[in-house]
């Protein structure tokens, strides 16, 4: 007697046959008919048109009928809006049954069945069962709510069942809290900036203790939820971690994961010199090893998590390097993993293991992992200095088996060695030139003629064997193309006398009859160098190359932090933030890491994006998806900077522009460096070769930093009116964006000076301190001239009014519109962005009046074209009051004349960047009731004229 | 949280779906289906694929993927251990977790898999308490039912759930009472060529059957605690007693239930039971090689060594092997390139040994890769870390039940390098 009987029946009438069956007289039967009904279902066959026959089986007593009933509705009760009604008036009669089992799987189906209709019935149902006096029946209410905000999220709020979803979170049943935690939790999923997990000290103390009774899945969504409580101190995050620390010994994997988030979040507050400290450290280890002990699947996630985790504290497993080592029958998606880890926590201490392990992995079958392994060898030579010889020794023994592929995988990493450790290992170059014909892959040729170019003089047939390779050089991929280009350059400036005839054939191959335009550009770039300055030539593309950083592979610094407060989640298995996630992305909040204040910590990550473009580069160059991290470096400068620079952000475009452009102008051997290498050594290379390159670049710069403006956009600012004198303050960033810190402001031109003009209100729970402030680049260059002045912490409920003197000697960008300032306040809670806009007469200065001629002589000289004609209706003023007015913003008259009944005024401005902007005002003073004046405004950089003219306007009708 | 569930078996036929929010169209396995075929060996499926609109995590056993779509940022563990559960609760409820027992019973499938999720939130997924909601199927059951029409739904609200012990339920009654507790180790490691230990640790359980009346209080000491330090335990166990005191003190579920995993990893307390002495070589002509196995016994504590297998993962040219055993049989299966050597008891005196010839495809180049042994064994009565139960004391109930403690040691991934 199996079920399987169920799918016997596929004979054309067997709905027809179901019918029959479900309108049965016998109670059996019918069971019987709704259990094939089901089994149909669950394969996917369409069952929908029997609804009404099975809704009509839902008023039973007997529980299992009852469930399977259910489960039909929940399945075709979308498609059958209507016929759902039916089943309307059975649930809100089961919601009062008196056995609580009833009343939960009624509010629980309920809750499944996704059509509008039903839900206006639910309402009044779900309200009750949220305070049913059985824990069962609240906490499936709970789990309702969320279901219902997924199909009407409008309906749950105006229902005030947010709140009584938050009251529940201090229920003496633990098991329904973490519901509730659970629910708030995917609703505030959608709702980034709801507050709607509002913690606190007390609410944590309630979570907490829930934590420890309720069911492991509660243990995870309470984890999870604790995870973005910030402790107010160093105790706080102590006793936080001691409570947590028990579910490191859990049996479910995911609730170890969750808590080792925790931890590692936390312990970021405790001061290092601290015993607990050091205590916790110890306490993390064994739950990770424990956790490559599970399934394969499981393993996988935990290796991922474990690859961010030894990149932020490498010394909680640097004694278990054993357990990483690659399994026979491990998945390849393991040992890939493991691999990784393994090099990560190589040192000079375990390095033989490492290394007689990774030789090991190098004769196995799996291609891709042997050629992991291979590379992984040439990362610990780089790695570990110490381990080099060794390391080349062994790619040398592996060069050996001729296995093609490791071959090729060898002599890649080997130019990498090269590079970090010049004139030490090129005896062996001797070997790699005998392989030279089995390498068939683009990256393996490119590596090899690399060394050739670059060790020209100590290969006697260098020209011979480049030569073999420009026989084909159209059908080379481009990667091959260029570094042949190169080499042969710089053979030729090492042998000038043999090589003349190749050095000619390579250029006019890659300047005459190449198609790929970066080809072409190299090589004309060096065609021009070596026949106008030899000598320039030999400085360029001979220039010492700066050594390659030991690891070009972690994860930049701020992404790392984002993602160890992500542990668990898909962005840790991704190692991608959040934020970079399709679906996911509803509403993300950017999560960093916050250190101890005052810890030597907090100092680290300005430093990332503070060094100045003289300095080394700093090793990873984050790709365009990165840009947002970075912004969160920008904010991390200490409030006590007198300027604030926003330089960080002038230098990423340097560095965008470096990366992208120079490297293929200047072209030494970036392209091919690729690979495990990343841009940065390139970058380095464009860097020391071409330091004039550099002012260039930064000329440049705003262009490319347009990805960062567009970034800002997001934000959509609250736009100001743009007042004369001083506009009444607006609210710039609501409470409820930044976590309960309201802005508003308005801006001021008092004295010569700009300030800006903000009210910083506290609606949060809890104090707020250590404000600071920061502008993106803007059109006129604005820049906070001092720190942003809140001396004293922000209580709850308090405002405080604070004016902030700007400067205009900020790093400049064009924005759209022109007077959008983009801007980053941070606090101790988190940084936050807005943008406004400022009356631009703010930067109209004093000094604006033109002399007479030169206002002549510069109306003419603009052209016609920049001029701009607007109107200004409903003004009642004469000439002179206007006039006087306009002078209060700067705005100065310089002549005036009458003609037939109008009065002409002729005004000039002048914006603290030195344009020009002039003016023609015709005011009609014949009738004064109708008052209509028209403005013609001249500028030589017209884009300016809309935002004068508002100016004008705004000034005259205030 | 969890959208729905595919399962998927072998052949790439999808052969149930499960939706707990919306449907979501089966289409979306497709991406699941390309990454199985790019996998080549289904074990090697990574766990979680990306898709333009979902994700999809998965788990393979017992030859079915367990296929679980994800539309918002979940963490993966907490899904991989939910499909855990899922398949554990199908082996416990069918006796196997197989597509057969499956189909056969689909509707307890779908009400499971109901009641283990709401809204993709887990609800009851504690045995116990799935039993007292659902009764597994058993043949006594399935005749009373059709004979006296009552179902397999339990009635009443389960007890368990809403305790703050939600892992066991009230009034439970035994006439014989009764404790057993196997304490199984199973040794991974890694030796290499020469038969040094490259990497060996051990993997503890304690695995529990408790049938006992009432609510019963235990409590499990150990003669050497100080061996365990990286543990895991059933959410029965009072964690603050085990800190304080290395004791395990416990209300228990009733029935089978893993109490305790632990990991020993420190080398010096890590025995190697049996040491291989290997030779396989392939010549340079004649397409052929040669293999001689020897095994005998190392540290065993004077314990007998049973059930031991040698398997061998020959390279690809292998076609036949033509070997001698001493002892056991051997089996090589040319299409998997499987060597399976059944050697059973471990005889000190006169130690096995396989030895013979290979031969290869013809023309074929030598092999490059090693292939890689690996043992399985089995001692009985013997936990190779040394651990050992002192004592099971009962607290709250008055009658005396039978307890008893067995050990079993056996190999868990051990591989020899060759």
């Amino acid at each position: 007697m199996t079920d399987s009987k169920y799918f016997t029946t596929t004979k054309k009438g067997e709905i027809f046959e179901l019918k029959a069956e479900l309108n049965s007289d016998k109670k059996e039967k019918k069971k019987e008919a709704v259990k094939k009904v089901i089994a149909s279902m669950t394969v996917g066959k369409d069952v929908s048109a029997l609804f009404p026959d099975v809704v009509n089986c839902m008023q039973t007593d007997n529980l299992e009928l009852k469930k399977l009933v259910y489960l039909y509705l929940m399945n075709y009760a979308k498609s059958q809006p209507d016929m759902a009604i039916m089943a309307v008036n059975t649930f809100v009669k089961d919601c009062e049954d008196p056995n609580p089992l009833i009343r939960a799987l009624a509010v629980r189906t309920m809750g499944c069945i996704r059509v509008d209709k039903i839900t206006e019935y639910l309402c009044e149902p779900l309200r009750k069962c949220l305070k049913d006096e059985d824990p069962y029946v609240r906490k499936t209410a709970a789990v309702c709510v969320a279901k219902l905000h997924d199909i009407n999220a409008q309906l749950v709020e105006d229902q005030g069942f947010l709140d009584t979803l938050k009251d529940l979170i201090s229920d003496s049943n633990p098991m329904v809290v973490a519901n509730a935690v659970a629910a708030l939790s995917e609703i505030a999923e959608s709702h980034p900036n709801s507050n709607l997990l509002d913690l606190n000290p007390q609410t944590i103390n309630k979570l907490l203790t829930a934590l420890n009774e309720c069911t492991e899945w509660g243990q995870i969504f309470i984890l999870d939820c604790l995870a973005n409580y910030m402790p107010r101190d160093d105790r706080e995050s102590q006793s936080i971690c001691e409570r947590v620390t028990p579910r490191l010994s859990h049996a479910n994997s995911a609730v170890v994961l969750s808590a080792v988030k925790v931890l590692m979040k936390f312990m970021e507050m405790l001061p290092k010199d601290l015993d607990y400290y050091g205590t916790l450290l110890k306490k993390l280890a064994p739950p990770l090893v424990t956790l490559l002990s599970a399934e394969p699947e499981l393993q996988y996630v935990a290796l991922r998590n474990i690859n961010l985790i030894v990149q932020k504290r490498p010394e909680i497993l640097k004694h278990e390097m054993k357990v990483f080592f690659v399994k026979y029958n491990d998945p390849i998606y393991v040992k890939l993993e493991k691999l990784d880890i393994m090099i990560r926590l190589a040192s000079q201490a375990n390095i033989a293991q490492v290394l007689a392990e990774l030789k090991e992995y190098a004769t196995e079958v799996d291609v891709d992992f042997v050629r992991k392994a291979v590379r992984a060898i040439g990362r610990c030579a780089i790695k570990v200095e110490q381990s080099a010889e060794r390391c080349v020794s062994t790619l040398l023994d592996l060069i050996q088996t001729k296995v093609n592929y490791v071959v090729q995988e060898a002599i890649v990493v080997i130019k990498d060695i090269f590079r970090k450790y010049p004139n030490k290992y090129e005896s062996v170059i001797a070997t790699l030139c005998e392989n030279l014909d089995s390498l068939d892959e683009p990256e393996a040729r490119a590596a090899m003629i690399w060394i050739v170019g670059e060790y020209a003089e100590r290969i006697d047939n260098a020209d011979e064997l480049l030569e073999s390779f420009l026989e084909g050089f159209h059908d080379e991929s481009t990667q091959v193309q260029l570094q042949l280009l190169t080499a042969i350059v710089k053979l030729f400036l090492k042998k000038p006398t043999e090589t003349q005839e190749l050095v000619q054939q390579v250029l006019s191959l890659a300047t005459q009859d190449s198609d790929n335009p970066d080809l072409r550009d190299r090589g004309y770039i060096y065609w021009r160098l070596l026949s106008t300055d030899p000598v320039a030539a030999k400085e360029v593309v001979l220039a010492e190359k700066p050594l390659i950083s030991e690891e070009t592979d972690l994860i930049e610094p701020t992404l790392l932090e984002e993602l160890i407060c992500h542990i668990g989640t898909l962005a840790s298995v991704y190692h991608k933030p959040p934020s970079a996630f399709v679906e996911g992305s509803r509403g993300v909040q950017h999560k960093k890491l916050t250190a101890r204040a005052g810890s030597g910590e907090s100092a680290e990550s300005p430093d990332v994006g503070l060094s100045g473009p003289s300095e080394a580069p700093p090793a990873v160059i984050p790709s365009q998806g990165d840009l947002l991290g970075d912004l969160l470096n920008l904010d991390l400068a200490p409030p006590t900077a007198t300027v604030p620079s926003v330089q960080p952000s002038m230098q990423m475009g340097a560095m965008d522009l470096l990366g992208g452009g120079l490297d293929s102008l200047m072209g030494d051997e970036s392209d091919t460096l690729g690979g495990d290498i990343g841009g940065s050594p390139s970058m380095g290379g464009g860097l020391g070769v071409a330091p004039a390159a550099m002012p260039a670049a930064l000329g440049g710069a705003p262009a490319v930093g347009g990805g960062l403006g567009d970034l800002f956009d997001l934000s959509g600012g609250v736009g100001m009116p743009t007042g004369s004198y001083v506009a009444p303050k607006t609210v710039w960033l609501p409470a409820m964006k930044a976590k309960g810190l309201e802005i508003s402001g308005t801006f001021a031109r008092r004295g010569g000076i700009i300030q800006m003009d903000l009210s910083l209100t506290n609606k949060a729970m809890s104090v707020m301190t250590d404000f600071a402030i920061q502008f993106n680049r803007n059109s006129f260059g604005l820049a906070p001239a001092g720190p942003l002045q809140v001396l004293t912490p922000l209580s709850p409920n308090q405002t405080i009014d604070v004016s902030l003197p700007l400067s205009t000697s900020g790093p400049v960008m064009k924005m759209e519109p022109l007077n959008n300032l983009q801007v980053a306040v941070k606090n101790n809670i988190d940084v936050f962005y807005f943008s406004c806009q400022y009356p631009i007469s703010m930067i109209f200065v004093e000094d604006g009046k033109m002399e007479r001629q030169v206002f002549l002589a510069t109306w003419k000289d603009i052209p016609n074209d920049n001029e701009a004609l607007f109107q200004i209706k409903d003004i009642h003023l004469n000439s002179d009051a206007a006039s006087n007015k306009l002078q209060g913003s700067n705005i100065f008259t310089i002549a005036k004349r009458t003609v037939e009944g109008q009065d002409m005024l002729y005004l000039s401005v002048k914006l603290t960047n030195g344009i020009w902007v002039l003016a023609e005002m015709r005011i009609q003073t014949g009738n004064p009731n109708y008052t209509e004046m028209e403005l013609s405004i001249k500028c030589r950089a017209p884009e300016v004229s809309p935002f004068v003219f508002q100016c004008y306007e705004l000034v005259l009708k205030n | 949280m969890i959208h729905s569930l595919f399962l998927i078996n072998n052949a790439g036929d999808l052969f149930l779906e499960k939706h707990w929010k919306s449907v979501i169209s089966r289409s979306v396995c497709d991406y699941f289906f390309e990454a199985r075929e790019k996998a080549v060996e289904p074990d090697n499926v990574p766990p979680v694929i990306r898709t333009p609109h979902h994700y999809l995590i998965n788990i393979y056993r017992e030859k079915i993927f367990f296929v679980s779509v994800i539309q918002t940022e979940v963490p993966p563990l907490f899904v991989i251990e939910f499909l855990h559960r899922v398949a554990e609760t199908f082996q416990d409820y069918f006796g196997e977790c197989s597509e057969t027992t499956i189909k056969d019973n689909v509707v307890i499938v779908y009400e499971l898999l109901e009641e283990m999720l709401d809204n993709g939130f887990p609800l009851a997924t504690e045995s116990n308490i799935l039993k007292e909601l659902i009764r597994p199927p058993t043949i006594l059951r399935s005749m009373v039912n059709t004979i006296t029409g009552s179902s397999n739904v339990g009635e009443t609200l389960p007890t368990g759930q809403l305790s703050t012990i939600p892992w066991r339920r009230a009034g439970v009654k035994y006439t014989n009472n009764e404790a057993y507790f196997d304490v199984v180790e199973e040794i991974d490691a890694i030796l290499d060529k020469s038969g040094t230990t490259v990497f060996a640790e051990i993997q503890g359980v304690i695995e529990a059957c408790v049938k006992l009346s009432g609510m019963p209080d235990l409590s499990l000491s150990f003669m050497n605690p100080r061996l365990l330090d990286d543990v895991s335990f059933h959410p029965c166990v009072r964690y603050k007693r085990w800190e304080s005191e290395r004791v395990i003190s416990f209300i228990p579920p009733d029935g089978n239930f893993q109490l305790m995993s632990y990991h020993i990893s420190a080398q010096n307390l890590v025995a190697i039971p049996v040491y291989v002495k290997q030779n396989i070589s392939f010549f340079e002509t004649g397409s052929s090689g040669r293999m001689d196995i020897t095994v005998g016994p190392k540290q065993t504590m004077g314990k007998t060594v049973e059930c031991l297998v040698v398997t061998v993962h020959m390279p690809k040219v292998v076609l036949s092997a033509n070997l001698n055993a001493t002892q056991g049989t051997y089996n090589y299966d040319p299409v998997t390139k499987i060597l399976v050597w059944d050697i059973g008891k471990l005889n000190p005196q006169k130690l096995p040994n396989l030895k013979g010839s290979l031969s290869l495809q013809s023309g074929a180049p030598k092999p490059e890769e090693n292939p890689s042994l690996n043992i399985d064994l089995k001692i009985q009565q013997l936990a190779i870390s040394g651990l050992k139960v002192n004592r099971l004391d009962m607290y709250g109930e008055k009658y005396k039940p039978f307890k008893g403690v067995k050990y079993v040691t056996k190999a868990g991934k051990f591989q020899v390098r060759t």
